[in-house]
């Protein structure tokens, strides 16, 4: 869980901005530290570092600075909608403006965790809070009456007995020599205009008529352009390389060597995607060459005989088992899956002698820059960076390998390059969501009850591939949760919903068997559950109850649940990165196989801030958690990938899209984040209605491997359930 | 290297490249049109779809020796205040997420309405099913090009 911000401690700026007695709001980070306060107060605006949202200039114009990276979520507009509805600015005429990094004005510059909203929910709106209420006392000193006379409205301070109205560009010189209030009211939600309104991207016109928005638009004159040859498989280091060929094609400028990369540089992307065509590079061993075989036989092995890490352990579990009347026991299991971003991996570098200047498509800007700080030992204070729009992210851009990368080849080569990787490298070259496989285990005892629940998790550069305080922890007297980590060369990393994109899949399909071989409905099953964890919790509850029960309840509803005729249905709920969101998903038999036909959300993600994305990230993780529980496979032979490009890689299009229907609880909590909680429970919902179509349970995905579709039986490495 | 004249948004203009030099990149990278996208380079995914003499076409892997006398319109040039009523409808329904692959997505919408301007929901999707979403925004691009078709 996100701690929420204590904006009471952080002192507010309010700064005469350089541009001729605009102004300017910002959250002073320096401040917090006690010291740091008078320093700022003897400081010129030029030389203190402010968080800045916003500023209004006199002519009217009032900009929102949005901080965090966009990638699709929705940021962009959503952070400026906040500090626009506290403000009461007028919408319709905003300028929003994407932040550079900037540790000393903003904090938290990362999109990753569905966390920006939640954070900096109740900064943005101090933010414009704050700036209302300096507007207002302007005016009221103006006009002489009293501020609690004037009201707000569409960047107007409004004095309704008097009848007199200014304008917020025309108080904003005044605004500057109002004290910052310590303390400001915020609106109670029942006022909002904008937040929960469905408000259209800011970027909407510049997406549509091709505009350069991305890193791969990025161009500066002079810069060269770059791509690398890296090893062909994980395992592999090069042993040499012969790039006299390479270097005699048109337009290389230069082929460098660092690490195990091969640099091509040169004048234009064609000439540097054909040079490196005739590199000549051989590879070497350099650890083991695992194929998706040798992870089968490992899962097996490790499942019975590996070493565990404990994660979670209540109660008496071998005596549960012992004891049962009946055990139920399957295994799940989920491929490697590359994020697949549809603008492949950039940055641009250009480092010189008299700093670094890093642009590009980043979920991590704050970490690019301390790496490459690192890498190059430049001080943080002389590198840049700016961040573009990125095309997807999904979790790859997270990691930093790519920068760091440009960066050391525009040290090596002293130009400003711009590294492009082709789809190819970003399929080939790693960091994908870890394969795993889980075995699960149900104690049942005469009455029905689940008495007892093991979770073994095993899984490949996955860490922890469990999360053992989520349910159903807390609802049984005895419960197991391990995991094991296989240490492998190919590198994973976390993928939209990290583990819960694949555990939430296996563990919701594991309880629909138990809820069938109990003999309960599905959803009633769970509710149950829920109701023994809040009546009677066994060891720690790290999940909200009645926010679980709230989206379980809603979506059946919603659904029709148990009532629909000529459908299969079947049911998922899942917490993940602090919201909720169940999901009903139908089924029909066509031409004897299982077709997805609906699905049915209901999530809890506290306050919508706008209602267009929200319902974006809501179809667009159903769209992303069915599509790659359907479709997705990376597999490996000898350490490199079987699949390349998306020719060999299937990725879901339109046609095989379900109709998906998304309702929100209205609870008025803060919002708690939706960039990635939808996705986990789609491929249970699935996976269950396919088994109440057809009998046939789903324990692997891709799930259009399975003879349900295929007609064809597949071996299987995984014990299939046994029910004692 | 030969130079090659090539019509492109009504503009005559020329590029200096190898005969293989595909279309995308020299629009990219010669021309500064960055608009239309590098997504797979080998015509899966859709998001460097241009119109070739009023055709969707993809520009990865076709290459420049042959597009002499082609008249080449890229999002740039769909419309000249971006106003075509695909742009239009795109606007309406709030279609991007990421908004990469949204350039070949409308190019191909704006292609297929030209030839049929009236498509029923099943030749929307078959057309539109060539062009990958990876943010699976792919209900809102149906929708919109159903109330493009109102427009046109």
């Amino acid at each position: 869980m996100t701690k929420s911000i204590d904006t009471s401690r952080r002192n507010f700026l309010k700064l005469t901005s350089l541009t001729a007695g605009g102004f300017m709001i910002g959250f002073n980070w320096i401040t917090n530290e006690v010291k740091a306060a008078s320093v700022i107060a003897k400081s010129a605006a030029a030389d203190v570092g402010f968080n800045s949202y916003l500023s209004i200039a006199p002519d009217g114009l009032i900009t929102l600075f949005s901080p965090n990276p966009e990638l699709g979520q929705n940021i962009l507009t959503s952070f400026p909608m906040i500090v626009a509805e506290e403000l009461d600015a007028d919408w319709s005429k905003v300028k929003v403006v994407q932040a550079g990094l900037d540790t000393a004005r903003f904090d938290r510059q990362v999109t990753g965790g569905s966390g920006a909203v939640p954070h900096s929910w109740k900064l943005l709106r101090t933010a414009g809070a704050t700036a209302r209420h300096m507007l207002i006392e302007a005016a009221a000193k103006r006009w002489n009456v009293p501020a609690s006379e004037c009201t707000t409205e569409n960047s107007f301070v409004i004095h309704a007995a008097s009848n007199r109205k200014l304008s917020y560009g025309e108080l904003a010189q005044e605004a500057c020599t109002i004290p910052v209030p310590e303390n400001v009211k915020l609106k109670d939600r029942k006022d909002f205009k904008i937040i929960g309104t469905a408000v259209k991207n800011v970027e909407a016109k510049n997406l549509y008529t091709g505009k350069p928005l991305f890193g791969l638009d990025f161009y500066r004159k002079g810069m060269l352009y770059a791509m690398i040859q890296r090893p062909t498989a994980f395992g592999l280091k090069i042993k040499s390389v012969d790039a006299e060929e390479a270097k005699k094609m048109p337009g290389i400028v230069n082929v460098v060597t660092f690490g195990n990369n091969v640099a091509v540089v040169g004048n234009s992307t064609w000439e540097v995607m054909k040079a490196r065509k005739v590199l000549k590079v051989e590879y070497e061993k350099d650890g083991s060459l695992e194929s998706t075989d040798d992870h089968n036989k490992l899962f097996t092995s490790l499942m019975n005989s590996g070493k565990a890490d404990v994660q979670r352990k209540d109660g008496d579990v071998e005596a549960a088992f012992k004891n049962a009347a009946k055990v139920i026991k399957s295994e799940y299991q989920c491929p490697f899956l590359p994020h697949s971003p549809m603008e492949p991996m950039n940055f641009f570098a250009d480092v010189r002698a008299d700093g670094i200047e890093l642009i590009g498509p980043t979920q991590t800007p704050a970490a690019t820059r301390t790496a490459v700080s690192k890498l190059l030992n430049v001080p943080e204070e002389k590198i840049t960076v700016q961040m573009t729009r990125l095309g997807g992210g999904f979790g790859r851009r997270l990691k930093t390998d790519y920068s760091v990368e440009a960066a050391e080849l525009s040290s090596i080569i002293k130009a400003p390059v711009k590294v492009t990787w082709l789809k190819e490298d970003d399929m080939t070259g790693g960091s994908y969501r870890p394969a795993v496989r889980y075995r699960f285990e149900a104690a049942i005892d005469a009455k029905g009850n689940m008495t007892g629940y093991k979770l073994r998790g095993v899984g490949i550069n996955a860490g922890n591939c469990t999360r053992q305080d989520n349910f159903p922890s807390g609802a049984v007297d005895n419960l197991l949760i391990e995991s094991i980590e296989h240490v492998s060369p190919i590198t994973t990393g976390a993928w939209r919903a990290p583990i819960t994109n694949f555990l939430a899949y296996a563990e919701q399909s594991f309880l629909d068997e138990v809820a069938y071989a109990v003999k309960k409905d599905p959803v009633q099953f769970r509710l149950d559950l829920l109701q023994r964890a809040r009546t009677n919790p066994v060891g720690d509850i790290r999940y909200d109850i009645d926010r679980m029960e709230g989206v379980t309840k809603l979506a059946a509803e919603k659904a029709g649940w148990g009532k629909k005729k000529g459908v299969a249905q079947g049911f998922a709920v899942y917490f993940s990165h602090r919201s909720y969101v169940a999901q009903v998903c139908e089924v029909k038999m066509e031409n004897g196989k299982p077709a997805v036909k609906n699905i049915i959300a209901a999530a809890d993600c506290g306050e919508v801030v706008n209602l267009s994305g929200a319902r974006q990230q809501v179809m667009g993780g159903i769209t992303d958690g069915y599509g790659h529980a359907m479709f997705g496979k990376l597999s490996f032979t000898n350490g490199e990938t079987d699949q390349k490009n998306f020719n060999s890689y299937r990725l879901i299009r339109m046609r095989e899209i379900p109709e998906i229907e998304t309702h929100f609880v209205d609870n008025g909590i803060d919002p708690t984040g939706l960039g990635e909680p939808a996705l986990p429970p789609t491929g249970g919902a699935v996976a269950n209605a396919i088994f109440r179509a057809t009998g046939q349970r789903i324990r692997e995905q891709p799930f259009i491997e399975h003879s349900v579709f295929t007609g064809k039986k597949v071996k299987s490495t995984m014990k299939n359930t046994e029910i004692k | 290297m030969p130079k090659y004249q090539l019509k492109i948004n009504g503009k005559n203009l020329e590029a200096d490249v190898a005969a293989d030099t595909p279309l995308l990149w020299v629009l990219r990278d010669h021309l500064g049109l960055v608009g239309t996208k590098y997504g797979c380079g080998i015509a899966q995914c859709g998001a460097c779809t241009v119109h070739m003499n009023g055709v969707a076409t993809r520009s990865c892997i076709l290459p420049v020796s042959g597009l002499e006398n082609a008249e080449i319109t890229t999002i740039e040039g769909l419309s000249e205040n971006g106003d075509h009523p695909v742009q239009q409808a795109w606007e309406e329904v709030d279609v991007a997420q990421c908004g990469y692959c949204q350039a070949g997505q409308i190019m191909t919408a704006a292609s297929l309405l030209k030839k049929n301007p009236k498509p029923s929901e099943a030749e929307i999707v078959r057309t539109m099913n060539g062009n990958i979403c990876r943010c699976g925004a792919y209900h809102r691009i149906r929708e919109a090009v159903k109330l493009a078709s109102t427009k046109i």
